[in-house]
């Protein structure tokens, strides 16, 4: 990293010589590869290096940000002079502010997030393993006559952040992902799905035949798709799916979502939000995990909580300045960006998984739908009410039956938060946000 | 206050030292025997973001970013790579990574090249928005978030935001051209909600486009945008479960237009349709629409959001017929796409940012006017639902399939609009949906200026219009069976 702490320091210093009574500063450095492969042959690589710096001042209650991706020291003092006026422009808000220093982390955990193997390996074999998912997967079946390509891409990711209160930490982690996007045909329909694996670790990814097969699977058994007639059912989210529905229960419960009233949670803490089948915890400090961070964007400690126990609500995703609005501690989810104030984020977002397989909860469906993918961007978190298109398989008689498309299914997250009836033991922690097979006992599906 | 940058060329030389001569090096750099295309894509870019929320401004925030990406193509392949660094080594080093999808080195030494303006700009602005005072701007928020509180009691939350870039870019290719242009955009955005005895609901009301900052004040638009956004809340109070399955659909003009973009627009993008991966390839001169339905994407309109002087690629935009009178007329086109189908440029290669390679994207699509009143066009459904404000949608061009979410939609019972109903997402299938038209109206809008496309993990601000138009079956996903 070119940038260091004393920069950082002497940045946030010379703020506070123009009036600033504090700031804080996050610089992100970074580089990237990508390879895609399509039909076997090279479609494009890419390769790319970026840094950028954030800098935010307070002026007493008022406060602004300003960042720049020229780290020039004349970037850099015209950065430290404009921030400080917007300051000075901004409205007084009485919540603003840093944490209190005694709650700023002071030990960090090991968390095992870099791995330099993948690196090191010839851009040859980076190829390589999107060609043999995308090999894999073609030659799954003759069904599969086109692609839309397998994807391999890593990074390496520096970050520090520094505030005038006394925090200055920093870490880097890497990742790797390998994608395969076949495409089947079958009487004049085309389909097309994917799969992918994606991990701190190169050790850790599935093989690109796994992925290449699972991604041919997935895309064979949607063909000859068809609609159904409109009804009210039991719904299964496969796990992909399931996660989305624990990703609109991560931002209903933000501090922010709270506070501004544009949830369907608020007033809801301590209370019985979903069926005793729902448990969901927020672990920060997961070894090698896709979320895990060894501090939170403003620089508190992380720590394991239970967000969802047994169904009841314990605690509110809370940074420093949405506590305070509900008169609350933070909860250590503060997200930094580079060119915006704090917010609230999930870090592993992981639902406890429950004891059916798969296979027995499908089997508890005589007439309903297993859903494979959710589109379209219907959902309203002010009121919970929830319509998206969907994509799947019609169950008859406790078995996937046909594929079936161009439906809806709609209801009201709040009720069907409360219908979660059966929860499967296939949760993959490797994902970020995390949910196992999930049954709701009745949603409305649109067809014909 | 600075004065607006005519000449990108010279934005780039007195910041960087990027001279004639070292593009031409640069650009020689990239080509080597088995390149077909190299270009270079500076850009250089400010934007301001200010957000009120609870009466007070919340956010003030600034950013710079700048950097060059390089990219050559050799047949099908490309290579692409990036620095936020503007400097010759950079370049250098750039241009290297991104020849390397030809396995043969030697580069061409240099290109000569020649500077070029764009022979016209669809958006003079006398002063760029980010110019203006952002107390300006603070003040304008705080009589958006008073209009909207005054609208009802029931008004209990205002949000409102202002947004605007300018961005400098400069694109020099291995034909020796050398263009660029300088994009002002704005948008101004309200959120409200309302309450009354436990229900809360939202209305979202914005515009915007690459414009003067007055044109919120013409007119007093600002206001307009506060009152729509509260009348929205308000509304949506009253609103019943949504009907599911299928019925008539009358759509409302402007926004909805969001239909053409997921249905018909991403279907059209070249790249799909090259690789054989669209529901629509394959499908030039075939009914696709019915004889009402004229579709367009056009990037010369001026001061529209979606609108460019040359796309990301250095070529002009232009005025693009998808559909005529019902018939699939022709693609949208980047230059790797046009190369490779053999096919003309569109002037539809855009790219996030420096840090993206360009692909084919739409611009500003609408469908042309037709010849009913939309007084008519309501008159004629006898049950049905009436949609005339939309969330975002989503389209799976391999299948065809796509949903976009209605924010604001009414019954239509006998002929005449009736109660509020939920939010609902409405799903069709793209290459059978405008063949079920059997109304267009005379009343084409274009949107306020609000939307954004995203596409591959890259965000393209585009216009989208329509006239009030019916469709005779579409399946609605509401919750009452």
């Amino acid at each position: 990293m070119q940038f260091d702490i004393n920069r950082a320091e002497e940045l946030l210093k010379r703020a506070e010589k123009k009036g600033a009574t504090g700031g804080d500063l996050i610089v992100v450095e970074g580089d990237s590869f990508s390879a895609q492969v399509r039909l076997k042959e090279v479609e494009k690589i890419s390769n790319a290096r970026g840094k950028s710096l954030g800098l935010r001042v307070f002026f007493g209650k008022r406060s602004a940000i300003t960042s720049t991706s020229d780290l020039s020291p004349a970037s850099l003092d015209r950065l430290v002079e404009d921030t400080c006026t917007l300051a000075q422009i901004a409205a007084e808000d009485p919540f603003a502010g840093l944490p209190p220093p005694e709650l700023l982390a002071k030990h960090f955990p090991e968390l095992d997030l870099v791995d330099t193997e993948v690196e090191k390996l010839p851009i040859e074999k980076k190829i390589d393993l999107a060609r043999r998912a995308e090999q894999a997967a073609l030659e799954s079946d003759p069904r599969l006559t086109n692609s839309e390509g397998a994807d391999f891409g890593h990074y390496h990711t520096f970050v520090l952040f520094a505030s005038s209160n006394g925090f200055h930490g920093h870490y880097e982690t890497t990742g790797a992902s390998l994608s395969a996007m076949p495409i089947a045909t079958q009487d004049g329909q085309m389909q097309r799905d994917y799969w992918y694996s994606s991990r701190r670790k190169l050790k850790d990814m599935e093989s690109p035949e796994a992925i290449g097969k699972k991604a041919a699977m997935r895309t064979l058994r949607r063909l000859g798709a068809r609609k159904v007639s409109t009804q009210q059912v039991p719904v299964i989210f496969d796990p992909e799916n399931a996660a989305s529905l624990l990703g609109h229960l991560a931002s209903a419960i933000s501090g922010y979502s709270i506070y501004k009233g544009a949830s369907f949670l608020i007033d809801k803490l301590g209370t019985q939000i979903a069926s005793n089948a729902l448990t969901v915890y927020d672990d920060p400090t997961l070894r090698s995990g896709l979320g895990s961070r060894p501090f939170d964007g403003e620089g508190l400690p992380s720590y394991k909580k239970t967000v969802v126990e047994n169904g009841v609500l314990k605690t509110y995703l809370l940074d420093t300045y949405s506590g305070k609005k509900l008169n609350l501690p933070s909860t250590g989810n503060a997200v930094r960006g580079i060119s915006d104030p704090p917010s609230v984020g999930t870090s592993n977002f992981h639902m406890k998984p429950g004891k059916y397989t798969p296979q027995e909860i499908i089997r508890s469906v005589k007439s309903g739908l297993y859903v494979t993918e959710l589109i379209g961007f219907g959902v309203n978190s002010v009121t919970g009410d929830y319509s998206r298109g969907a994509v799947g398989l019609w169950i008859e008689n406790g078995e996937l039956a046909y594929p079936v498309e161009e439906i809806t299914i709609a209801g009201n997250l709040k009720e069907m938060f409360q219908q979660i009836e059966m929860v499967g033991n296939d949760l993959d922690p490797w994902r970020k946000t995390a949910a196992p097979t999930l049954k709701i006992t009745r949603m409305t599906v649109a067809g014909n | 206050m600075t004065k607006a940058i005519e000449r990108p060329e010279q934005f780039f030389l007195q910041k960087y030292g990027l001279s004639t001569s070292s593009l031409e090096s640069a650009i020689g750099g990239v080509l080597g025997k088995r390149i077909d295309y190299a270009d270079l894509y500076f850009e250089y870019q400010t934007s301001e973001s200010i957000s009120l929320e609870e009466g007070i401004v919340k956010k003030v925030s600034k950013n710079i970013s700048q950097g060059v990406g390089v990219r050559a193509i050799a047949q099908e392949k490309t290579g692409y790579a990036y620095s936020d660094d503007i400097t010759t080594d950079q370049l250098l080093v750039a241009a290297k990574t991104a020849r390397y999808i030809a396995e043969e080195g030697g580069s061409k030494g240099s290109v000569p090249v020649q500077v070029t303006a764009p022979s016209r700009n669809l958006y003079p602005v006398s002063t760029p928005p980010i110019e203006i005072p952002v107390e300006q701007k603070i003040k304008l928020l705080e009589e958006i978030d008073r209009i909207a509180r005054q609208y009802d009691p029931r008004i209990k939350k205002v949000m409102a935001s202002f947004s605007s870039e300018q961005k400098i870019v400069l694109i020099a290719n291995s034909q020796g051209v050398v263009t660029g242009d300088v994009l002002p955009l704005m948008r101004l955005n309200v959120s409200c909600i309302a309450e009354e005895q436990g229900n809360r609901q939202v209305g979202t009301f914005g515009g915007g486009g690459r414009r003067e900052y007055s044109y919120f004040l013409d007119e007093r638009r600002f206001e307009e945008y506060a009152m729509e956004a509260a009348r929205q809340a308000i509304m949506n109070l009253s609103a019943i479960d949504t009907p599911a399955g299928v019925m008539e659909v009358v759509l409302g003009p402007g926004w909805p237009g969001i239909l053409l973009h997921e249905a018909i627009g991403h279907g059209l993008e070249a790249d799909f349709n090259r690789k054989g991966t669209s529901a629509f390839s394959g499908k030039i001169g075939q009914r696709v629409a019915s004889e009402l339905c004229t579709v367009v994407d056009d990037g010369t309109l001026p001061w529209r959001r979606g609108s460019l002087n040359v796309d990301d690629e250095g070529t002009p935009t232009g005025r693009t017929v998808l559909i005529e009178k019902g018939i699939l007329k022709g693609y949208l086109q980047d230059r790797l796409n046009a190369t490779l189908m053999k096919m003309p440029l569109t002037g539809n290669g855009r790219r996030e940012s420096y840090a993206h390679s360009p692909m084919p994207r739409m611009t500003n699509t609408y469908m042309l006017a037709g010849e009913s009143s939309p007084e008519e066009i309501i008159r004629s459904v006898r049950k049905g639902l009436y949609a005339v404000s939309f969330g975002g949608g989503q389209v799976d061009i391999t299948s065809g399939k796509f949903v976009f979410s209605a924010s604001e939609a009414y019954l239509i019972e006998n002929g005449k609009i009736g109660s509020p109903v939920k939010g609902a997402t409405l799903i069709g299938n793209g290459p059978d949906v405008l063949t079920k038209v059997t109304m267009v109206g005379n009343d084409m809008s274009l949107d306020s200026g609000i939307g954004t496309c995203g596409k591959d993990g890259q965000s393209v601000p585009v216009g989208v219009g329509m006239p009030t138009i019916k469709v005779s079956e579409l399946t609605v996903g509401g919750t009452k069976s």
